[in-house]
């Protein structure tokens, strides 16, 4: 098993390097400068200074090296040290945003709670939707039940998260009135009548996330179940004499899981990515509309970071699902 | 196998020769779902194409003093806030949307194919393909497509024109980063078809390889290409529509649906039916997408075929 996860690791790591550097070079070819914004008064002479000092003179590689370095090491430090109080932040140079001129962590330590939030309730509710009906659906095939939850997972999954969101917002917030159509993030809760009012702001943006994930997973989880449920050891365990319940609930849905385990963990990065739409639509002033803002003001050292993490994400993510396959079957380790 | 000594029916053993897409389309016309997803695909493309050619109104018609007018004679959907007849960019709109969704997915197959025969047929290339493939597959692709369409709309919109070359930019952008599962797909095939006598005979008599995959590989492969060509098609018009959203995909004299989408956003108190049509069509062309892809999966796959 320690050899298996660390031949993962082995690749997972060269391929975040990889990526660092398209986004770098990218980024670095791209227009835009942070002088650009500077009064025209300004002579030419100081203007090279600023950049100079801003570390834009080195080589290409020299800059890399710099920001992998600010990266990886400097910006995670100052963050832990910002969290616990603890004297640990290095001294030097930090990742400035070109738009606010603060370093980028702090920019993302106010912003990462939002969509955590938003994102992880989401998740976490289309999860707890997707495997029961997965499951019903697969046991009775072709019922009603089955047939209903196909139709409404497949429009689930066809339907854009920008129109139902969209749509939401018309039913729930223009005609019915129920929720506010924006996410005020500013809001503290106290006590049970501001938590009310989180929950009711929360639960649109929530609700829409919650449903293309349902609808994604439940269609694993159902062919996943059908898969199994035609398997000999099915029958032998009824055979034996096995509850129904016993044979369905612990024999097939423990190895159907095994697919959709890894499904769920491959997917916790991409609904971050895709809820930059989301979070748009509710005006959730998250990670994702960080990353939209940077991209709209050409702010490209946010933009970098932030899509940096999201690689990292991914390839964390791909990672501990490829592991999480080898724990739950070890069929898969001796590749 | 008590099966096969049945006695043949004289009229089956004399069955005329049948091109074996009829069994795929006698397949899939059992797949109510599919049927209806065609039908109602073709309605789209015919609403796009022929629309425009019998609703003769130009979507681009400022009238300042006919806006947020409501559905009437002259104007079946109502119009914009700038006083623009919202059937005509509905229809002028899906033709942009389409098109990114079929050259997008048209572009992204020839590059995941290619890949992946490569990769299949070639044993040298297979590792550093499959691990270019791996590389993409764990890119963060929505943030990349719009860094990619902000880096080069302009540049590309002086070299081509300011509708060609985003339209190029957006189908090439959309294209590099769906091709891997079509790669990945194609790759698996070939590896295990590579392997059978046919292809075995005709290298013996000498067919290049390049040969060899067009007229024994490739066609073989058709199907699993097929299948995640129509899901192409959808995540393209998906994608396009999201980079509308969020402003950052075609310019606003342009008026995909998404684009449509996002500017009736603002009105969306007032006007709710003019973020309702662009969004019902986007919706209903990925459904029927899907039921058709769906179906075409279940039309392909012998082992389903004639039960």
């Amino acid at each position: 098993m320690l050899s298996y996860t660390l031949r993962r690791l082995a690749f997972a790591i060269p391929t975040v390097l990889v990526i660092s550097l398209i986004v770098f070079l990218m980024l670095d070819m791209a227009p835009g400068d942070p002088t650009g914004s500077l009064p025209l008064t300004i002579p030419l002479e100081v203007r090279e200074q600023i950049r100079q000092s801003l570390g834009l003179g080195d080589p290409v590689m020299v800059r890399y090296f710099k920001w992998l370095y600010m990266m990886c090491f400097v910006e995670p430090l100052h963050i832990l040290a910002g969290l616990t109080g603890w004297d640990i932040a290095p001294e030097g140079p930090r990742i400035l945003s070109w738009q606010t001129r603060s370093p980028v962590g702090d920019i993302l330590v106010q912003r990462v709670p939002q969509t955590l939030w938003v994102v992880g309730l989401g998740y976490l509710f289309g999860i707890l939707i997707a495997l029961p009906i997965g499951v019903i659906s697969a046991y009775r095939q072709y019922s009603w039940f089955d047939q209903a939850g196909t139709f409404v997972s497949m429009i689930g999954f066809s339907v854009p998260t920008f129109f139902t969101g969209v749509v939401f917002i018309l039913i729930f917030s223009v005609w019915l009135g129920w929720f506010p159509s924006m996410y005020d993030t500013t809001h503290v809760v106290r006590d049970w009548n501001s938590f009310v009012f989180q929950a009711k702001q929360i639960a649109m943006p929530v609700a829409v996330l919650a449903l293309f994930n349902a609808s994604q997973i439940s269609r694993f989880m159902r062919a996943s179940m059908l898969d199994n449920l035609n398997q000999d050891y099915v029958r032998t365990a009824r055979a034996k004499g096995l509850g129904e319940k016993t044979v369905v609930l612990v024999h097939v849905l423990r190895n159907s899981m095994i697919p959709v385990v890894t499904v769920i963990a491959i997917g916790i990065p991409t609904v971050f990515t895709g809820a930059i739409i989301t979070e748009q639509i509710f005006r959730v002033n998250g990670l994702g509309d960080a990353l939209i803002r940077a991209i709209y003001v050409s702010d490209w050292p946010m933009v970098q970071t932030i899509t940096f993490i999201f690689a990292i994400l991914i390839v964390l993510f791909n990672l501990i699902a490829d592991v999480l396959y080898g724990i739950l079957d070890p069929r898969i380790r001796y590749d | 196998m008590t099966d096969t000594a049945k006695p043949l029916n004289p009229d089956e053993a004399f069955r005329p020769p049948r091109n074996q897409w009829w069994d795929v389309w006698d397949q899939f016309k059992t797949h109510r779902g599919a049927l209806a997803g065609l039908a109602v695909f073709v309605s789209i493309i015919l609403f796009v194409v022929v629309g425009p050619l019998i609703w003769q109104v130009d979507p681009g018609q400022l009238n300042i003093r006919l806006r947020n007018q409501g559905p009437s004679r002259d104007f079946p959907l109502g119009t914009d806030q700038l006083g623009r007849d919202l059937l005509a960019r509905l229809m002028y709109g899906g033709r942009i949307s389409v098109a990114v969704g079929l050259v997008a997915m048209f572009l992204g197959l020839v590059i995941g194919t290619l890949i992946g025969v490569l990769a299949g047929y070639f044993k040298r290339l297979d590792s550093p393909l499959m691990r270019l493939t791996d590389l993409f597959l764990a890119l963060p692709l929505l943030p990349l497509l719009l860094i990619l369409v902000t880096l080069f709309r302009d540049s590309l919109a002086r070299t081509f024109g300011e509708s060609i070359g985003v339209f190029l930019l957006i189908c090439f952008a959309i294209a590099i980063t769906s091709w891997m599962q079509t790669a990945r797909i194609v790759r698996g095939d070939v590896l295990a078809l590579k392997e059978r006598e046919y292809v075995l005979a005709a290298r013996s008599i000498g067919t290049p390889s390049l040969r060899i995959n067009t007229r024994h590989v490739l066609p073989n492969v058709l199907s699993p290409i097929m299948v995640s060509a129509t899901l192409g098609i959808a995540s393209a018009i998906i994608t396009e529509s999201a980079l509308s959203f969020l402003g950052l995909g075609f310019p606003p004299d342009f008026p995909t649906w998404g684009r449509i989408l996002y500017e009736g956003r603002d009105w969306i108190e007032q006007y709710p039916a003019r973020v309702v049509w662009p969004g019902v069509l986007i919706s209903l062309t990925v459904l029927s997408v899907n039921y058709i892809g769906d179906g075409l999966r279940d039309a392909l796959d012998p082992r389903i075929r004639g039960r």
